[in-house]
């Protein structure tokens, strides 16, 4: 739906000033799609999206939308081909002397074609849809983030969009607000076919609702992938800092102040991570494993999350034995969850272990 | 007190009345009519001087400079000199140089290089996220203007209309000067040339009074278009 074919920014270009915003990107996104792109500020994200509609013009390579080459048509072809693309913003962008009705009225009345009684007609499906029937007559002041961000989708989906794109859309809402906008996307993708691209710095984001997520650092995609791909298996160190950032708060303190060693001794206990997905995710295997290999296994953290609609736990775990079962329940455990790492070995004499 | 009582038995409000309703039509005919013709070449003198400047959706940076310079010119001229200044053309658009029609053209180019820049810092004021939008939707900039800049910054717009209006009724007065009429011709050649002190003050109360009015009524209608 989206090609983006070597693409590259560059402000001020042969100036002192010169700044490379993005560097030859090529990215497909398929129709249909939730594709999210993530990074952290001044990655080149915003910029990015911008070249999906031409809010910024690349300054070499094309993009296609619906196999249509925007960076080759005139003023007035790509003001029309604009009206194919919807947009959403962080600060919402309403106008604040147009009552909700109006704003959503607005893109229908840059075209001369449709009469009152067709944008009312549409105004109101539109408000249906987002769930803001009775908002009509309020200003945008008198709306809560939430509301607002729900009347600039109204917009957006006014002029029966292929794409919408996501400009961090979520990022001046609280989790809650956040997580009722995402689901929605999720429903309008289902409803309107529509193909939606969401630039981000919240990881959770990308866990609600992304296919597929490129991550983008110094203007360049750093990595690409299928989204529980990425969160269980990230490649990139800034992929695994964004990943840790959203899956693993849940572990607590006590790992922080474990000294974990590299190297296996004696009367060690390896530290291990488990990472468990989808149906396997609750079988238990803990209990298994202990008593298949004889060795002892305590529980340090656990957390359970979900990825899209796959359930995704973490665990980690401490193997007490001697050196061949250890590796043995290792083996076990691989057998047995999606993902067995080993973090390290713990050195400590645990106080039941003393006496 | 008997002083007081004969200055005030002394008076002749017929004549003041009379007076003051000649003079204050005359200044409603000069502010008015200059007041309108004003704001249809402020706005969009306002609207280019923005779209055009640097980094904005229509940028011509050479082009800007130079009307910038030309506004910027206009303005430093005090409006007495301004006013002798441009007579020549004065008498060539109304034909006379004297009179309260001829005062209207002194009146519209002291005014209008100003209301200009009010205009154009008011719509500065609207953010960029919203042309951004507009644009987003396909919106033409002649739209992002129409339906974006402007009603956005109304009520700042409004406010510049009075600070307009209040600026042209104090150089109205001025412009009595050259043959104007007005309120400000009456207090020069009574209250000033004549020592009739009574039609001073009565001038100075209908000039308080008119501008009050104005800026009650710009203040009003601020509000009325302000959502925010």
């Amino acid at each position: 739906m989206i090609k983006i074919e070597n693409v590259e920014k560059i402000y001020a270009k042969g100036t002192a000033k010169e700044v490379v915003a993005l560097k030859h990107i090529n990215l497909h996104i398929n129709k249909g799609e939730i594709f999210g792109v993530i990074g952290l500020s001044g990655a080149g994200k915003s910029t990015l999206i911008r070249m999906v509609n031409l809010l910024e013009r690349p300054t070499s390579g094309r993009v296609l939308v619906d196999n249509k080459d925007l960076t080759a048509l005139d003023s007035k072809a790509l003001r029309q081909a604009r009206k194919s693309i919807g947009m959403i913003f962080q600060s919402f962008n309403l106008l604040s002397s147009a009552n909700v009705y109006d704003n959503i009225a607005f893109p229908l009345r840059l075209d001369n074609d449709y009469s009152e009684d067709f944008i009312k007609t549409r105004v109101q499906e539109l408000l249906a849809l987002v769930g803001l029937s009775d908002k009509a007559a309020m200003y945008p002041s008198q709306l809560s983030g939430g509301q607002k961000q729900r009347v600039g989708i109204a917009r957006a989906l006014a002029s029966n969009p292929k794409v919408l794109l996501c400009d961090e859309a979520t990022s001046a809402l609280d989790p809650q607000t956040t997580n009722s906008i995402l689901q929605l996307l999720l429903e309008l993708r289902e409803k309107l076919d529509l193909t939606i691209v969401i630039i981000t710095h919240q990881m959770e984001v990308v866990k609600e609702c992304c296919d597929r997520v490129a991550v983008i650092d110094g203007g360049t995609i750093l990595e690409l992938g299928d989204t529980l791909d990425l969160f269980t298996d990230p490649k990139q160190q800034l992929t695994k800092t964004l990943v840790s950032a959203a899956v693993r708060r849940g572990l607590p303190e006590l790992l922080r102040h474990t000294e974990i060693v590299k190297e296996y001794r004696d009367g060690d206990k390896a530290v291990v991570e488990l990472l468990f997905l989808g149906p396997k995710a609750d079988a238990p295997v803990i209990v298994e494993v202990a008593a298949l290999c004889n060795v002892k296994i305590s529980i340090l953290a656990g957390s359970i999350d979900h990825i899209r609609k796959e359930p995704f736990g973490l665990m980690v775990v401490e193997i007490g034995g001697n050196k061949e079962k250890i590796q043995n329940a290792i083996k076990e455990l691989e057998a047995r969850v999606h993902k067995v790492e080993v973090l390290g070995y713990d050195r400590r004499q645990q106080l039941a272990e003393l006496d | 007190m008997t002083a007081v009582s004969n200055w005030l038995s002394s008076i002749n409000f017929a004549q003041i009345g009379q007076l003051l309703y000649s003079s204050s039509l005359q200044t409603l005919y000069m502010v008015i009519v200059a007041s309108i013709i004003t704001f249809m070449l402020a706005l969009p003198l306002g609207v280019f001087l923005l779209v055009t400047s640097k980094g904005n959706f229509y940028e011509m940076g050479f082009i800007n400079r130079i009307i910038g310079a030309v506004v910027n010119a206009l303005r430093s001229l005090p409006f007495v000199v301004l006013m002798v200044a441009i007579m020549p053309i004065t008498v060539f658009i109304v034909g006379t140089r004297i009179g309260t029609t001829a005062a209207i053209i002194p009146l519209i180019v002291g005014t209008v290089p100003f209301t200009a820049r009010l205009f154009e810092t008011s719509l500065r004021t609207v953010s960029s996220g919203l042309v951004e939008a507009a644009q987003s939707m396909g919106a033409s900039s002649y739209q992002i203007v129409r339906r974006v800049l402007i009603p956005e910054a109304m009520p700042e717009l409004i406010q510049n209309c009075t600070i307009t209006v209040i600026v042209l009724i104090s150089n109205s007065a001025m412009a009595g000067m050259i043959g104007g009429g007005g309120l400000g011709d009456l207090a020069l050649r009574y209250g000033y040339m004549r020592f009739r002190l009574d039609i001073m003050i009565a001038t100075v109360i209908v000039l308080i009074i008119m501008v009050q009015l104005v800026q009650m009524l710009g203040d009003y209608l601020s509000s009325k278009f302000d959502h925010r």
